[in-house]
């Protein structure tokens, strides 16, 4: 009951922990992540399209990774260039590529609600403890928090994010370029985010209509309750998923109904946001576009 | 002269350009589609304003757009960013059904029917009201509190309706109430007949007239304004900034509430589950392309609303998915060109004042 309840927590947790990598990574760089939702379904809708026609999952990963990139460099180039609103930007990239994945699932599958069978990692619904630790995606999303964390605190690239992300006219003066950093954080989040859509679609085995239901938002959420550092945001997402799964179990019972059970991510994050539980403070620069 | 001018094309241009921009990703939708871009869009237009059922559902889709677009408006002029129309909207459907519910079905419309927008406006105004207070009293940053409450608002009230006993058996509505039924156009105008279009779209128009004058003929409208444009000159001269930020949030709120009013006492006559259906996160386009001015999102709710109904008229050849793509293509137009049209006027040669005198 127990390792089940574990599992299936861990299961929940892998998508949250692949978008909110790739939140903190943009919002460290200063750029707000609203578009994790386009980007995780993007992920799942090219994963689905290229494990169709390849026949192979790993093409599927290639295609998805790939596509949520372009998002994210389409974001980046708006926001960045253009100096577009970033949060409407966000609003609009969402709901782009949720009419985009609606028009191709209907132009390619002929359908209006789901893909085919496509080929993916591990046998669907089989929630065993083999069948979870050899899915590739799995292991990748254990390890995307602790890799970023190093990547920010003890890479050279993640110093210089940190900067253009706090003190972007400081970071000018050391001769970093503010821009190139942003388009590199921006465009990596894309595919971060895209990899938690990706294990979506090939852990199910097929693009379902809207199959990421809000885990952009939630994976958001994470990243503002762990105040925008990877291991922190990494046991935000662990937490979330904790309270689904625990929810998932006990359905039936009446303890808790659903809906309140799925508030919790959104209200702790009200909650870490006023401040009653520790501030948290966002990176400096967050939201502004600089020249 | 010279500045009027720029500020129509600074107005203007962008618009423009993302209509363009639209145009061509259509195009290049049908096409993938195997279909014929002139015939699909001559479609999209006789089956809205072609025939007074397409006109109906138009106005009908434009009157909640209305309401939605003026929330984000609002709250825009007062720099503040409502991505919480949606469950804005939804709370002040349910605030009207509910309130229906509850009131003696033997009383006057006249009266029931006030009460309803009362129950409507508060029941928006009140979720308008916390991220109002999260970011005057705590500095919490209002984009993210009007999302958290969007996902906490609408899964509320999915359990209210679900789970309480009031929702008729089987469904995710509430029962018909008819006493507090706002007459469909098509009473009084018989070649409506069949459209959803109501007498709501009064209560739109007029609602347009009121956050006009509030917005740039009453004091209260130049505070929020100047709070929108420097908080902190604001604050120096004497205007409460957190007071301004809580006020336009809650008038934010209850308008979007409002807008509930148009499906629940104007078309069904009951509040269901979800019936927002996206109609709040598409007031962040119509006030984005209406310039936050309320007649401009009076024509940019049209614009929209001709969009949507658009898409089911061209199902047949192409999905109606495509116009949620164009929507999203014209906001993002919109966002990028408005920033880079203002630094093209702006750097422009001031050539028009060297000229003019000569010529006159």
């Amino acid at each position: 009951m127990l390792l089940l309840l574990l599992l299936q927590t861990l299961r929940i947790a892998i998508p949250y922990l692949f978008a909110a990598s790739g939140g903190v990574l943009a919002e460290r760089a200063g750029i707000v992540s609203l578009t994790l939702e386009g980007f995780m379904l993007t992920g799942a809708f090219c994963a689905t399209l290229g494990s169709f026609y390849f026949g192979s999952p790993w093409m599927g990963l290639l295609l998805g990774v790939a596509g949520g990139a372009v998002f994210g460099a389409i974001h980046a180039v708006a926001t960045i260039r253009f100096k577009a609103d970033q949060i409407v930007s966000a609003v609009a990239i969402n709901l782009m590529v949720v009419g985009l994945t609606r028009f191709f699932l209907r132009l390619a599958f002929d359908s209006s609600s789901n893909s085919p069978r496509v080929a993916g990692f591990g046998g669907d619904g089989n929630a065993g403890v083999l069948a979870t630790f050899t899915n590739p995606l799995v292991l990748l999303g254990i390890l995307v928090m602790p890799a970023l964390a190093w990547v920010i605190d003890r890479t050279r690239f993640g110093l210089r994010v940190r900067a253009v992300g706090e003190k972007p006219e400081a970071a000018t003066t050391l001769g970093i370029s503010v821009d190139r950093i942003r388009y590199g954080a921006v465009i990596t989040s894309g595919a971060l985010a895209a990899l938690g859509g990706c294990y979506l679609a090939l852990d199910q085995h097929q693009f379902t209509d809207q199959m990421t239901a809000g885990r952009g938002f939630i994976a958001l959420a994470a990243v503002i309750f762990g105040r925008w550092t990877p291991v922190r945001a990494g046991i935000a997402c662990l937490l979330f998923a904790f309270a689904e799964a625990l929810q998932i179990q006990v359905q039936g019972t009446g303890v808790l109904p659903s809906q309140f059970v799925s508030m919790i991510p959104y209200v702790l994050t009200l909650v870490a946001l006023a401040g009653v539980v520790g501030r948290a403070v966002p990176p400096a620069a967050l939201g502004r576009a600089e020249g | 002269m010279s500045g009027t001018k720029t500020a129509i094309e600074e107005g203007v241009l962008p618009t423009l350009t993302a209509l363009l921009v639209a145009l061509v990703a259509g195009d290049l939708l049908i096409l993938s589609y195997g279909q014929s871009p002139s015939e699909v869009w001559r479609l999209m237009l006789s089956g809205t304003w072609g025939n007074a059922y397409g006109i109906g559902q138009v106005l009908y889709k434009a009157t909640t757009l209305v309401f939605t677009g003026l929330s984000v408006a609002i709250g825009l002029r007062a720099g503040l960013f409502n991505i919480g129309a949606e469950s804005q909207l939804a709370a002040g459907g349910f605030a009207a059904g509910v309130l229906g519910l509850l009131l003696p079905v033997s009383l006057t419309p006249w009266l029931a029917i006030p009460v309803c927008l009362l129950a409507a406006l508060l029941g928006g105004a009140m979720v308008g009201f916390v991220p109002g207070v999260l970011r005057a009293r705590f500095g919490a940053h209002e984009v993210i509190a009007t999302i958290m409450l969007n996902f906490i608002v609408l899964a509320f009230l999915n359990w209210a309706i679900s789970a309480t006993g009031l929702a008729v058996t089987e469904t995710l509505h509430t029962p018909v109430v008819l006493s507090t039924a706002v007459p469909r156009l098509a009473a009084y105008v018989p070649m409506f007949h069949g459209s959803a279009a109501n007498g709501t779209i009064l209560l739109a128009l007029l609602t347009v007239v009121i956050v006009a004058w509030l917005l740039f003929r009453a004091r209260f409208g130049y505070e929020l304004r100047a709070v929108g444009l420097q908080p902190m000159a604001a604050e120096s001269s004497g205007i409460r900034v957190p007071r301004v930020w809580i006020t336009a949030m809650v008038l934010a709120g209850g308008v979007a509430g409002l807008g509930g009013t148009n499906f629940v006492l104007g078309y069904k006559n009951y509040f269901e589950d979800g019936f927002s259906g996206g109609a709040g996160f598409l007031g962040i386009a119509v006030a984005l392309v209406g310039r936050n001015n309320p007649f401009g999102v009076l024509l940019a709710a049209l614009f929209f609303a001709t969009l949507s109904q658009g898409g089911l008229a061209i199902h047949a050849l192409v999905p109606k998915q495509m116009v949620e793509v164009l929507e999203g293509i014209v906001i993002l137009a919109v966002a990028v060109s408005v920033p880079e049209v203002r630094r093209l006027l702006r750097s422009r040669p001031a050539k028009a004042a060297v000229t003019t005198p000569v010529q006159a």
